[in-house]
């Protein structure tokens, strides 16, 4: 039902400038953008009425949501068209939306005219001024609502803000002169925060507070002072003050300020309230008397008192409250919730619709068969067993002795153990050598462990333990002695084999490597092998011939075809080559060295120097680039 | 307070030390340490482990089926306190862990007496293949060459060489024939 009365969701209204510019940039957007003019008569039409067209439908579709959008003020309940017409003025409103359905209706005949003179266009040029009109003439029918348009932005801008008000649910109506404490009042019963200043039209719209009473919720509705004086002279915050008053069925709480704070004397208070009364018709009035705690309704003076008595005799509840203080307040609420209630219920009841709720309704009310009592039944033998019993004694508990021992209590659970009285207290050990003695408890261990060591005597008894211990004699000693030499000596060559070829890398011929055997290595092994070397006469090895700077070739040379000798494998480095001895090496070194001096000199560029002699050449910087390499073309 | 067994090596498992892992199935896993716990994640077999219990055991090396494992059994039976029964059973805990130790140690030694006769068979092997590593056929020749003064020609040293080695090879026969008896 709220949701009916939620303005929060009506689309903003843009104004007349940014409508053209929405639709026409829409416009542009959605319909194709590329024509020729040699393309086919019929196609550059079509083109074109598309334009016009889709800009027709998008400003037809923009004013039609507004239409819709926005409340009809002969649809709404009469509340909100009463505010509405107070708030907006019912003329104006209706005026402008009016105003904007012409506007649909115009742009669709203008639309519709020249769709049908593009059909004659005969060319491009023709066409594309056809278009150009039809939009103009399109913005130039926006352009004169600009008023409306702004208009209805304003209202829709504070449509949106107005109180979510149901005129149908129960609702408390809160009225009064400016100034008596309505504000205070519904920020004590709900949760609406309403400002609270001291002085007049703080309150300047209306406003709604929700509260809780018999697991129901209520509505309260805050209203705006009213003044007393003709309707034709109120104001726009009077009359919305009016407007709730003359269309809610609510309970009215009429909030007097008895103390005269406010500025106005009871008995114009009193006459506002017969002023409006005819408002009040058919729904429960309360009367609230307010600031109590400043003066108390006995203390008011006798001619005072007697106009609160007019009230009593209308049949017009009258109640103190005191927002200040708090007194009263949750009184009158529970009154008046109460009131509107049976208010609500006989009107229900009153209706025709109450035949159908009665009817499926049932109160069943149970009859007492007779006057006899029927007590609880309890056989005589329990009876008798109870008193046997004699009365029930309370075991003692733990919080009995703590309370009876004070400081000397200490918890002892053991007590209660199901043990002989001297076994209780007894450390039970848990270990033995890293053993759980848990582990072992058993009812007959002892005959196990008899047998046990009666298998345990035999076995001592046929000796199977008696492991003569074999000495090893002198020759297995030593052969142990040897093995375990010889198992030395392989790991040492083991080893050394791995050093020599660590980690895989590549083998070097033995041209290449140094020379690993020597006569010295011989020696040396074969003396550790125990055979004795000093002697070489007779011998068949002798010291190796040292290597000489003429070395003979290590390859054997060996001619080609073409009769010169192959290199071998150590080539003379370049500055030796072709020198036939030491001191025309020398003398090559000097030359070379003094031909060099020049240059060094002057800082120029040496035959070792980096040289580019062609920067870019034409040939690898021209033409394309084939698949295959970069610097080939 | 209990000494737990850890799940992968058996060692105890003292309270306040060691993790517990339990499974989704509620199964409990306890562990001595990191070691232990890590070696169980990377889902290796502790049997096939080789510092394990359970290796030793299954593998044989040590004493598995005995009547005086029996003793120690978490048995379930719950068992009402009595002071006697208590005190016999650590008596009788201690008897049963002398006669348990001695005879794993007799399995243990029985195991080791095989592993000598492999030994000497290898040391055998080694002495009669390999001598030439650490001793030359040729050694001592010459003084033998020299205390025959020149008398002898070097065909009988060769000879007397060939006694030697043939000596050497009689003593290995030897001691492999005194292997056989035992």
């Amino acid at each position: 039902m709220t949701s009916q009365y939620n303005f929060k969701k009506i689309v903003i209204v843009p104004t007349a400038k940014d409508f053209i510019d929405i639709v026409l940039s829409k416009t542009q957007r959605k319909t194709p953008t590329v024509v020729h003019k040699q393309y086919k008569i019929s196609r550059i039409r079509q083109f074109y009425m598309r334009k016009v067209k889709f800009s027709q439908q998008t400003f037809h579709d923009k004013l039609s949501t507004i239409l819709t959008d926005f409340p009809k003020l002969d649809d709404i309940h009469p509340f909100y068209a009463d505010l509405m017409n107070v708030l907006y003025d019912k003329d104006h409103y209706k005026l402008a939306l009016g105003q904007i359905n012409i506007a649909v209706h115009l742009i669709d005949n203008v639309s519709k005219d020249y769709v049908r003179l593009l059909k004659y266009g005969d060319s491009l040029y023709r066409c594309k001024q056809l278009k150009k009109a039809a939009l103009g003439r399109m913005a130039t029918i926006m352009k004169r609502q600009a008023q409306s348009l702004q208009y209805l932005e304003q209202v829709r801008q504070h449509l949106s803000r107005l109180p979510s008000i149901d005129p149908n649910t129960r609702t408390l109506l809160i009225c009064g002169f400016p100034n008596v404490g309505k504000s205070s009042f519904i920020n004590k019963i709900t949760r609406a925060d309403v400002e609270v200043q001291p002085y007049a039209f703080t309150t300047k719209s209306l406003f709604v507070g929700h509260t809780d009473h018999r697991y129901l919720r209520w509505q309260v509705v805050d209203t705006p002072g009213i003044l007393d004086h003709p309707l034709e002279d109120r104001n726009t915050i009077e009359m919305q003050a009016i407007a709730a008053l003359a269309h809610l069925r609510a309970a009215i709480l009429y909030v007097m300020d008895i103390s005269e704070q406010c500025g106005h004397t009871i008995e114009q208070q009193v006459a506002l309230f017969e002023s409006i009364k005819p408002l009040f018709a058919n729904k429960p009035v309360l009367v609230v008397l307010n600031k109590t705690d400043v003066i108390r309704l006995e203390e008011l003076n006798p001619e005072q008192k007697a106009l609160i008595q007019g009230f009593i005799n209308d049949d017009i509840p009258v109640m103190e409250m005191s927002t200040f203080s708090e007194e009263g307040v949750m009184n009158v609420k529970t009154e008046a919730c109460e009131r509107l209630l049976s208010h609500r219920i006989e009107v229900k009841i009153k209706s025709k619709k109450v035949e159908g709720i009665l009817n499926r309704l049932h109160v069943a009310l149970p009859k007492p068969r007779d006057g006899c009592t029927r007590p609880a039944f309890v056989p005589e033998k329990v009876i008798e067993k109870r008193l046997e019993k004699g009365p029930k004694i309370k075991k003692k508990t733990e919080r009995d002795l703590e309370v009876e021992l004070e400081d000397d209590y200490s918890l002892d659970l053991k007590k209660n153990y199901d043990l002989p009285a001297d076994f209780k207290y007894d450390v039970i050990p848990e270990f033995w050598e890293g053993k759980n003695i848990a582990d072992y408890i058993d009812p007959d261990i002892m005959a196990k462990l008899e047998e046990l060591e009666r298998e345990e005597e035999l076995r001592v008894e046929s000796g199977v333990y008696e492991k003569e211990e074999e000495e090893m004699d002198d020759e297995e000693k030593e052969i142990h002695r040897l093995a375990g030499k010889i198992r030395e000596k392989k790991a040492i060559i083991a080893i050394e084999g791995r050093i020599g070829r660590s980690g895989g890398a590549p083998v070097m011929p033995r041209a290449g490597r140094k020379r690993e055997r020597s006569v010295s290595r011989l020696r040396s092994e074969f003396e550790e092998l125990g055979v004795d070397m000093s002697n070489k006469s007779g011998a068949h090895f002798s010291r190796t011939k040292s290597r000489s700077a003429s070395r003979p070739p290590i390859k054997k040379a060996r001619a080609d075809s073409a009769g010169r000798v192959s290199s071998s494998s150590r080539v003379t480095p370049r500055d030796q080559s072709g020198i036939r001895n030491v001191e025309l090496k020398a003398k090559a070194k000097k030359m070379g060295h003094k031909a060099q001096g020049k240059m060094n000199q002057f800082g120029k560029a040496g035959e070792a120097d980096r040289h580019i002699a062609v920067k870019m050449p034409r040939h690898l910087y021209s033409g394309k680039r084939g698949i295959g390499k970069t610097d080939r073309r | 307070m209990r000494i737990e067994k850890c799940y992968f090596c058996s060692s105890n498992v003292w309270p306040g030390h060691g993790m517990v892992f339990v499974r989704n199935d509620c199964k409990i896993f306890r562990f001595c340490r990191s070691k232990c716990k890590n070696a169980f994640k990377k889902k290796k077999n502790p049997r096939k482990t080789k510092w394990t219990k359970a290796f030793r055991k299954s593998a044989g090396k040590d004493l598995a089926i005995d009547p005086s494992f029996e003793f120690e059994k978490r048995r379930n039976v719950p068992v009402k306190y009595d002071r006697d029964l208590w005190q016999k059973s650590v008596e009788a805990m201690k008897k049963v862990e002398i006669i348990r130790c001695r005879r794993q140690a007799l399995h243990i030694n029985n195991r080791h007496s095989k592993s000598k006769e492999v030994q000497r068979r290898s040391d055998n092997y080694e002495v009669t293949k390999n001598m030439g590593l650490i001793r030359s056929p040729a050694a001592g020749l010459k003084q033998l060459a020299t205390q025959l003064d020149g008398e002898k020609d070097m065909s009988l040293v060769s000879s007397k060489f060939k006694q030697m080695e043939s000596r050497v090879v009689e003593e290995v026969h030897d001691s492999d024939r005194e292997m056989d008896v035992e």
